[in-house]
């Protein structure tokens, strides 16, 4: 199956361009769309307030909260690369190991209530992170399953595009009980209103799982001699994995483009500082990239399916490329390009984000869906992560423009070679699964 | 595919009917019962607030009413009043003579206020969506606006000279307390005639020894006005505290004594009252309340044994008045300069007061 696949995901259009374009998407993927909408409303809700109530409730600077975070972004990277395994394992327990993904994190939002101190608040967030690792993969795997070869990049855009505006919602929720509920500036040390957040938050992460466990069926994965392995997938087939030539060229071009990528707080302060913008614009700047993501995934995700996920996948970081032009060349006192810079990096996300994890799940065959993505993904995170430190250290140095130009000219260099890399003329026609004798 | 694996998929697809079917129902009760601690959560947490608002008992009458800065309304005490209640946090007056009488509040709420011949300045606070904002406020002697200012941080020290004329306001730009090493604040100038800001005192020289000094770390804070041009200050730098007289002509900040900070200049010019850090105290709680004769640089300690956090006001009649941690926040308390007496309660539930009027 994934033959057909490969080769359609290298540039054969569909046919069909009229199609609704969400038409052709299984229940499965707006189910688990909707799980995602809701645990994010739960998690932004949380870390939209986090770092507020950490510094008023335990005097926490923002600065030790960012380098938390960080971290544990890392470790929620590796855990990714284990929940894929996992699921893949059992033949297919990507709903099991999802819900304890869900469930995890839905436990740690009560215990904020009561973890009043830092170590206490740093091990919450970390088996937060933990359970956001878990579910990551198996879930992309249940998408790309159930939307088979053809529309992979399209369901994954639904996905997304439910999924961030799950994140749009829950800065604006938690922001609306602060405002209803916040004592008057001077109460210093009063905590209630933070509280009523991690409650609301609590019950949307209960409601995720429930609504999961209900409306999620297991991922029937469609059988045959040609889709298996001879036995249960084990943690060395990782190895494996990268020995296949589409896998290590998808994990080795995500891997590149994603040390050229800086993180999204180093983007925002880039454009803020970059445009002279007032400070209470700056958590306006996630907002307005979430909301170019969300209007873009769908169509740029069927999009990825006529025109293949990988020339999109690399269309998609050109935008990045366009963001870091800007930003590059642009004078400071041109503010109307702000906007514009906030639509491509949506369309950044838009091209990349769910249309890899399509790209991913066309070159690992079935069984092996839940490690596939998530050693492509996981690859990626890592790289993002070491990127921004590259990009932190070189800002800290040269100044920033010099940065900018430093990651525009990687950039350019990543995507050359990937482009070679990704080429469908270079990607030969499989005639034999991995693994099979 | 086995027949094991295809019963498996037979009992799942029974499974599957039976979930079906009921799965709406327990997703209403799911999301009802969920709703329902939400909303309970947050009625909760803002009725928590909202009983903040009500008046405590047994503490001091507050009546709104109006509040003047004017010099010939007679001795009194105005304030930002701490007591619980609707009138928290607004600009309050009570007669000297009787500070426990009922306190009149004018609607105006400041976290730091000072006055001083019919010029308030008040630093106000302001809820943002996101984060909170700061404003410095120059008020007139019936506390309307006459100008504003944006501030960098959170406010902590205000002050307005003997003339009127020219006020000054600390913010601190990272951290929000004196104690600890890791803050960083700002001090800024302004003349009320013609207003020119000078926003930042850092970039005066530092005068130490006779010789200018230059380090990156200077801190500068806590302004006490002698005239116009004249002022003393804390300079702080390579973790030590100096008591610094500052001159606007010149634009020099020349250090002359050491471990001192929040200084308060005497009405008769010739006495500074200021926090000095005791060796031996917690790290936390460093500070006991000083007295510096300019004339002849004698140290006294005030009888005050407790740990003072604030920038003194003097009362003209040879006494100081402070904050301390109280029930309602802060109280303020009252000791003698002189080293001698011992430290009285002035008002509950007070801070940030200035004492006008004759």
């Amino acid at each position: 199956m994934y033959l057909a696949d490969s080769r359609n995901g290298s540039g054969r259009p569909e046919g069909d361009g009229a199609r609704w374009r969400t038409r052709g998407v299984p229940g499965t993927v707006f189910a688990l769309g909707a799980v995602s909408l809701i645990t994010d409303v739960s998690a932004e809700m949380v870390t939209a307030v986090l770092p507020l109530y950490l510094a008023v409730g335990l005097g926490l600077p923002p600065v030790a909260y960012g380098l938390l975070d960080g971290t544990q972004n890392g470790v929620a990277a590796l855990v990714r690369l284990l929940g894929g395994h996992l699921a893949d394992r059992g033949g297919g327990r990507h709903k099991a190991v999802a819900a304890v993904g869900y469930t995890l994190s839905a436990l740690c939002k009560p215990l904020l209530l009561i973890a009043h101190t830092v170590p206490a608040v740093v091990a919450t967030i970390a088996v937060d992170r933990t359970g956001k690792g878990l579910r990551t993969a198996p879930r992309d795997a249940m998408i790309s399953l159930a939307a088979g070869p053809g529309r992979r990049a399209r369901a994954f855009g639904v996905h997304r595009a439910m999924d961030t505006a799950g994140a749009l919602i829950g800065p604006l929720a938690a922001f609306g009980i602060l405002q209803a509920t916040r004592a008057p500036l001077s109460t210093t040390g009063s905590t209630s209103a933070y509280e009523a957040v991690f409650v609301v938050s609590s019950c949307a992460a209960a409601l995720g799982v429930v609504v999961l466990l209900l409306f999620v069926p297991r991922a029937r994965r469609p059988a045959g001699p040609v889709e298996r392995l001879a036995r249960e997938p084990r943690l060395r087939d990782f190895a494996g994995l990268l020995k296949q030539r589409d896998m290590a060229r998808l994990t080795c071009c995500s891997a590149l483009l994603g040390l050229t990528a800086t993180s999204d707080g180093f983007l925002y302060l880039l454009i803020q500082r970059r445009f002279e913008l007032p400070n209470q614009w700056f958590p306006l700047l996630p907002l307005a990239t979430a909301a170019a993501f969300l209007l873009l995934a769908i169509p740029v995700g069927a999009l990825a399916d006529r025109v293949g996920r990988r020339a999109t996948f690399l269309a998609g970081h050109m935008a990045l490329l366009a963001v870091y032009g800007l930003l590059a060349a642009t004078p400071a006192t041109t503010v109307a390009v702000v906007p514009a810079v906030l639509i491509l990096h949506g369309l950044f996300y838009a091209g990349t984000d769910g249309v890899l994890a399509a790209a991913a799940g066309e070159a690992v065959p079935t069984v092996q869906q839940g490690s596939g993505i998530a050693v492509v993904g996981s690859g990626q995170a890592l790289a993002r992560i070491v990127g921004s430190l590259g990009f932190g250290a070189a800002w800290s140095s040269w100044g920033e423009r010099t940065a900018v130009v430093l990651a525009a000219a990687g950039l350019c260099l990543s995507l050359a070679v990937c482009r070679v890399l990704l080429s469908p003329r270079t990607a030969p026609v499989r005639t034999r699964p991995p693994g099979s004798p | 595919m086995s027949t094991k694996n295809q019963d498996v998929t037979d009992e799942g697809v029974r499974d599957g009917r039976v979930i079906r079917k009921c799965r709406l129902p327990v997703l209403i009760v799911c999301i009802l019962l969920l709703a329902a601690v939400a909303g309970y959560s947050v009625r909760r947490a803002a009725e928590r607030t909202s009983r903040l608002d009500r008046p405590a008992q047994g503490g001091p009458a507050v009546l709104p009413g109006p509040v003047t800065l004017a010099g010939d309304a007679g001795r009194r005490v105005v304030f930002r009043n701490m007591v619980w209640g609707p009138h928290r946090d607004e600009l309050a007056s009570v007669p000297a003579d009787k500070p426990t009488g009922p306190r009149v509040a004018s609607g105006v709420k400041c976290l730091r206020f000072s006055a001083a011949a019919g010029t308030g300045i008040c630093l106000q606070g302001e809820h943002g969506v996101v984060r909170d904002t700061y404003r410095a406020v120059v008020l007139d002697q019936e506390l309307r606006e006459r100008r504003t200012f944006p501030l960098a941080g959170t406010p902590t020290r205000a002050r307005v000279s003997p003339s009127g004329r020219t006020v000054a306001w600390t913010v601190f730009v990272s951290g929000d307390s004196y104690t600890g090493t890791g803050f960083s604040t700002r001090t800024s100038l302004l003349d009320t005639e013609g207003w020119v800001l000078r926003d930042n005192l850092e970039t005066y020289t530092v005068i130490k020894e006779g010789r200018p000094y230059k380090a990156a770390d200077v801190n500068v804070w806590g302004v006490t006005f002698a005239d116009d041009r004249t002022f003393y200050v804390t300079v702080a730098t390579g973790g030590q505290t100096y008591l610094a007289a500052g001159d606007v002509a010149s634009r020099e900040l020349t250090l002359i004594h050491g471990n001192a900070e929040c200084p308060s200049l005497s009405p008769t010019g010739d006495r500074v009252a200021y926090k000095k850090r005791v060796p031996g105290l917690p790290a936390d709680a460093p500070w006991r309340l000083y007295v510096l004769d300019l004339r002849t640089m004698k140290e006294t300690p005030t009888a005050e044994q407790r740990n003072v956090d604030d920038q003194a006001v003097w009362t003209g009649d040879g006494s100081l008045v402070y904050s301390l941690a109280g029930d309602q926040g802060t109280d303020l308390w009252t000791v003698r300069a002189d080293g001698k007496g011992a430290p009285r309660r002035l008002l509950e539930g007070a801070l940030a007061p200035a004492v006008l009027g004759r």
